[in-house]
């Protein structure tokens, strides 16, 4: 074959491969969509809208509590904006977020071309989505959930929370799950099953597997906060007695179920982030990873000791200390696979050649913010401790340094460094230098003296606080901080807007960095790849051969996929991907609609019943064309090489 | 970023020295004090590990690029290292746990003879301590008030009638919630004679934020004789405008919620008044206890704590200022 005729050959397939994987066009296609990169860029997308919500939230609150005995909020307003801020952080922003960046990325670095399950991907994107409307309509109306995003029972029960506010607490738990639910599932079976040849389980990229392991706690973690919200919900509609302790219920029951689900939320956040840290400090030392299996053992270390931890939030309940002690060892030895990681980053610092841009500034501020948080929560473990601080702003400092120091600094860092391969634009670099320091110094300003005024005996939760306590320099010093966060966020704000515009174009590898996702155009075509790769080791760009194989024999008129075995990514048969359709969504809304009524009336489950059939067997109903051929015909073999 | 921090830190001590109704690092009794010195060690040995890990962070990134940081010898070098750091941390935890078990057991001690039971009750948003007797006409009901002997052991024991509260007086012991259901108890005891604050820190409802209470730590004796007069009934009227104000309060809404003993009034929904004059603020450490604040509170106490469980009362202003005479000679 002459060049001139491969040239031509790979000219049709692209074109084949363009006209297969098309995205849907028209006002009805874009309810189609089910491609994981649009997916991915909604669901970043919303949950940077809802980041910026809570974060006014916030800002309201920090005015609320810059002087004592302030009257801008009163009570109620107050309560209810720190619960959707919590609510919405944690269940918004902070998780799906980071799904998100799974569900764009993982199809992308372990070289396939769309995500298992697309249309479960579609449905859980908008689930999501109706979910935050329907909080964010419950909170402009003044129904807005009141007694904190973890809405201990009995206030949050029937009898001291009447009306519908909690109802709307209780139901957007229910939509965040299902949303995670689903996307968890498709993300272990993309990395389990849709692997490029080559690249087995040791060959995986960190970030692969950051998110393996936070799957894996999402559908471990999800089933305990479903049972308590569902309780809740039939406690205040049908009058069962779950936990009320006039007939037999338990108040406790509510906090180990909640927080069977709790702790490993917030380790749900930070695995992913500490994925993205471990990318980013690969990319800019130019170094292979350090201590990569020390590495993903303490994900998966962090992943199963965070089940074991619920119970440090209940040191005040009264449990036998016996009890407690074991908590308080497990507690302890999380910060051991953390400590691990951090070593083995500063290792790999120290030993390559790091290069500080603005992702790599992130990171660096993510370590000095982040260790802070952690040793403040190794003092948190300790029971006489926290019975001193738990529930005071000790307690706030510490997770807003985890949380935003260990995930939303590397988030952010993460976003300066795939912006470019989501937009084909790099991020303007100076004005990134800006937003780093202005968020590093207005987090450390904002959240630090919580930490003292904490110890000064003040308890979270209060909308407001007496002048004679002492507390009012701190508070005051953190409403000052909060200014330079709210400029942090609009540089953010203001840099992705303009760099999506006319930011300098990026190639396809502006870093240099070891990943699959970084071989493909940017922004990458909707076929991800043109030819499908074959990993040759484990920084996959890194430890390519100077003509690297490819796979060959996979359709390019349908949306066929190759799917390979768990352990070492062995090539085992095709698979077609479906279609997009507009049953996904028809089925989020029929969802919706059924979770909404359910606040209201028992009798949602039978009204809805019709239209969710109709929507499933709608989603599920056969299409010509659409069934796989048979195995046998669907062997494919990947090429030694393509010329 | 190190040198703003310490400086911070170093406010802070001051800050905690010399602030302190409410402060954890500023104990006042044997459990107090020795979860004091567990923090301190806590901080000391975390602010070592920060320190360390941050220097090597610092030295990490600072430091001068060479030739060989490429070799696999480097590399095993770093391996030790990570290894040699896992290890220290592994042994300071081992450290941190056990001091924390040790320090965890003296704070369950059981109390020696002779302890003052208390019960601590939680309500929306205030709080009830009952002192029990051998005789239930002798128990005594004192409100937002906690009064201690000092040196004399003390049990609480923590309940809740409604939702869960957490009772906290920092200076004297950690905190404890209140859950309905079930019953726990608490250590606790005070050095000296002295006055602490303490504060509901379990988020129970829109007054979370003024749910506070006083402890008075008086001298054994004192404490005796504080109550022998608490269980008296309640001081009649000595003027004839405390007359009409206890007329006006038996014939108003007042009753329906409040116990004054001694008189018609014996609803247990609000708090006890029978001494409410000796207190020394109302409404859960919302106000002081003095001439306005009392007729601010019973005309409409929604100003003052929006969303407690007292209505506003539509009093003329002569049943009002009556009311409050008859308040505060309710001693």
């Amino acid at each position: 074959m002459s060049a001139a005729a491969a040239r031509d050959e790979a000219e049709r397939e692209r074109r084949a491969l363009e006209r297969t994987w098309a995205v849907p066009g028209g006002f009805l296609g874009w309810f189609k969509v089910s491609d994981h990169r649009t997916i991915g860029k909604r669901y970043i997308v919303t949950a940077f809208v809802f980041f910026i919500l809570a974060g006014i939230q916030a800002a309201l609150m920090r005015l609320q509590l810059a002087i004592p005995e302030n009257t801008v909020l009163g009570p109620d307003r107050y309560n209810q904006l720190f619960t959707v801020h919590g609510m919405t952080m944690m269940f918004l922003f902070a998780v799906p977020v980071m799904e998100a960046m799974g569900i764009y990325l993982v199809p992308l670095m372990i070289g396939t071309r769309n995500i298992a399950f697309p249309r479960l991907n579609s449905y859980s994107y908008y689930v999501y989505l109706f979910g935050g409307i329907m909080l964010y309509a419950a909170l402009f109306t003044n129904t807005g959930p009141d007694t904190g995003w973890f809405s201990y029972v009995p206030l949050a029960g029937p009898d001291f929370s009447p009306g519908k506010r909690v109802d709307m607490f209780a139901q957007l738990i229910t939509f965040t799950e299902v949303a995670a639910l689903a996307v968890a599932v498709e993300l272990v079976v993309t990395i389990f099953k849709l692997r490029a040849p080559g690249m087995s389980l040791n060959r995986m990229p960190l970030f692969v597997w950051a998110m393996l392991a936070t799957a894996f706690m999402v559908i471990f973690a999800m089933p305990a906060v479903v049972s308590s919200s569902t309780f809740l919900l039939l406690d205040r509609l049908v009058g069962t007695h779950f936990y009320n302790p006039a007939e037999g219920g338990d108040a406790l029951l509510w906090q180990h179920l909640f927080w069977f689900f709790g702790h490993p939320e917030v380790y749900i956040i930070f695995v992913p982030a500490l994925g993205i840290v471990s990318s980013i400090i690969v990319t800019f030392t130019q170094r292979p990873a350090f201590g990569y299996t020390a590495l993903v053992l303490a994900l998966i270390a962090t992943g199963f000791v965070s089940f074991s931890l619920w119970v440090h939030h209940m040191f005040a309940t009264g449990l036998p200390l016996l009890g407690l002690s074991f908590f308080t060892a497990a507690s302890m030895i999380i910060a051991i696979p953390s400590g691990v990681q951090i070593f083995c980053w500063i290792a790999a610092l120290w030993r390559g050649r790091p290069r500080f841009q603005t992702p790599l500034l992130f990171v660096v501020g993510f370590i000095v913010i982040f260790v802070l948080g952690g040793l403040s929560g190794v003092t948190l473990a300790s029971v006489p401790l926290d019975l001193q601080v738990h529930d005071t702003y000790y307690v706030v400092a510490h997770f807003h340094y985890v949380l935003i120091g260990g995930a939303v600094f590397p988030l952010i860092g993460g976003i300066y460094y795939w912006f470019p391969k989501m937009t084909g634009r790099l991020l303007n670099e100076p004005l990134g230098r800006w937003n780093f320091w202005t968020l590093f110094v207005g987090f450390n300003i904002t959240f630090f003296p919580m930490h003292i005024v904490g110890l000064q005996g003040m308890p979270r939760r209060v909308y407001t606080y007496p002048a004679n306590m002492g507390w009012t320099t701190s508070n005051l010093i953190s409403t000052f901080g909060a200014l330079f966060l709210v400029a942090g966020g609009v540089m953010l704000i203001a840099n992705v807007i303009r760099s999506a515009r006319s930011g300098a174009l990026a190639g396809d590898n502006p870093w240099g960095a070891d990943t699959l996702e970084w071989s493909t155009s940017s922004p990458p075509p909707v076929y991800n790849f043109l030819e499908l790769p074959v990993v040759e080791g484990r920084h996959a760009l890194w430890e390519r051969s100077a003509d690297p194989p490819v796979v060959t024999g996979v359709r390019s008129d349908k949306r066929e996929v190759l799917v390979t075995d768990v352990m070492d990514a062995e090539p085992v048969h095709l698979s077609d991907m479906p279609i997009p359709t507009i049953w996904p969504f028809i089925s989020a809304v029929v969802t919706a609609g059924f979770f909404v009524t359910s606040i209201f009336t028992p009798w949602a489950l039978v009204y809805w019943a019709v239209p969710i059939f109709v929507a499933l067997t709608g989603w599920f109903w056969p299409k010509q064309g659409e069934e796989g051929d048979t195995l046998e015909d669907k062997q494919a073999i990947p090429a030694e090489s393509a010329a | 970023m190190i040198i703003r921090s310490l400086t911070l830190l170093v406010l802070a001590v001051v800050a905690i020295g010399c602030s302190g109704l409410q402060a954890p690092l500023n104990p006042a009794g044997p459990s107090a004090r020795s979860i004091a010195w567990l923090t301190w060690t806590f901080f000391t040995i975390c602010g070592v590990v920060y320190a360390v890990t941050l220097s090597a962070l610092i030295w990490a990134v600072m430091r001068r690029r060479r030739d060989e940081d490429d070799s696999p010898r480097t590399s095993r070098r770093l391996g030790t290292v990570v290894g040699a750091a896992t290890a220290v941390t592994v042994m300071t935890l081992v450290v941190l746990t056990i001091s924390s078990i040790v320090a965890g057991r003296g704070l369950t001690t059981p109390s020696g003879a002779g302890a003052v039971v208390i019960d601590a009750i939680g309500h929306q948003w205030w709080w009830e301590f009952n002192y029990q007797d051998v005789a239930p006409s002798d128990w005594v009901n004192s409100p937002n008030e906690l009064h201690l002997p000092a040196g004399v052991p003390v049990v609480i024991r923590a309940l809740s009638r409604d939702v869960i509260h957490s009772f906290w007086v920092p200076n004297l012991q950690g905190k404890r919630d209140l859950i309905p259901g079930i019953l726990t108890y608490l250590w606790l005891q005070a050095d000296q004679p002295g006055e602490y604050r303490g504060q509901c820190a379990e988020f129970c409802g829109p007054q979370h934020a003024h749910m506070a209470f006083r402890v008075v730590v008086q001298p054994v004796g004192e404490f005796q004789e504080w109550l022998r007069q608490q269980r008296q009934s309640a001081a009649s009227p000595a003027s004839a405008e405390a007359q009409h104000g206890q007329d006006v309060f038996m014939q108003s809404t007042c009753r329906t919620c409040h116990t004054i003993r001694g008189t018609e009034a014996g609803s247990r929904v609000g708090p006890e008044l029978t001494h409410v004059g000796s207190r020394r603020s109302i409404a859960a450490e919302a106000l002081p206890n003095d001439r306005t604040s009392l007729t601010t509170w019973i005309r409409n106490a929604q100003l003052v704590k929006p969303g407690s469980r007292m209505p506003p009362n539509p009093l003329s202003e002569t049943d009002l200022k009556a009311v409050v005479a008859y308040i505060q000679g309710l001693r």
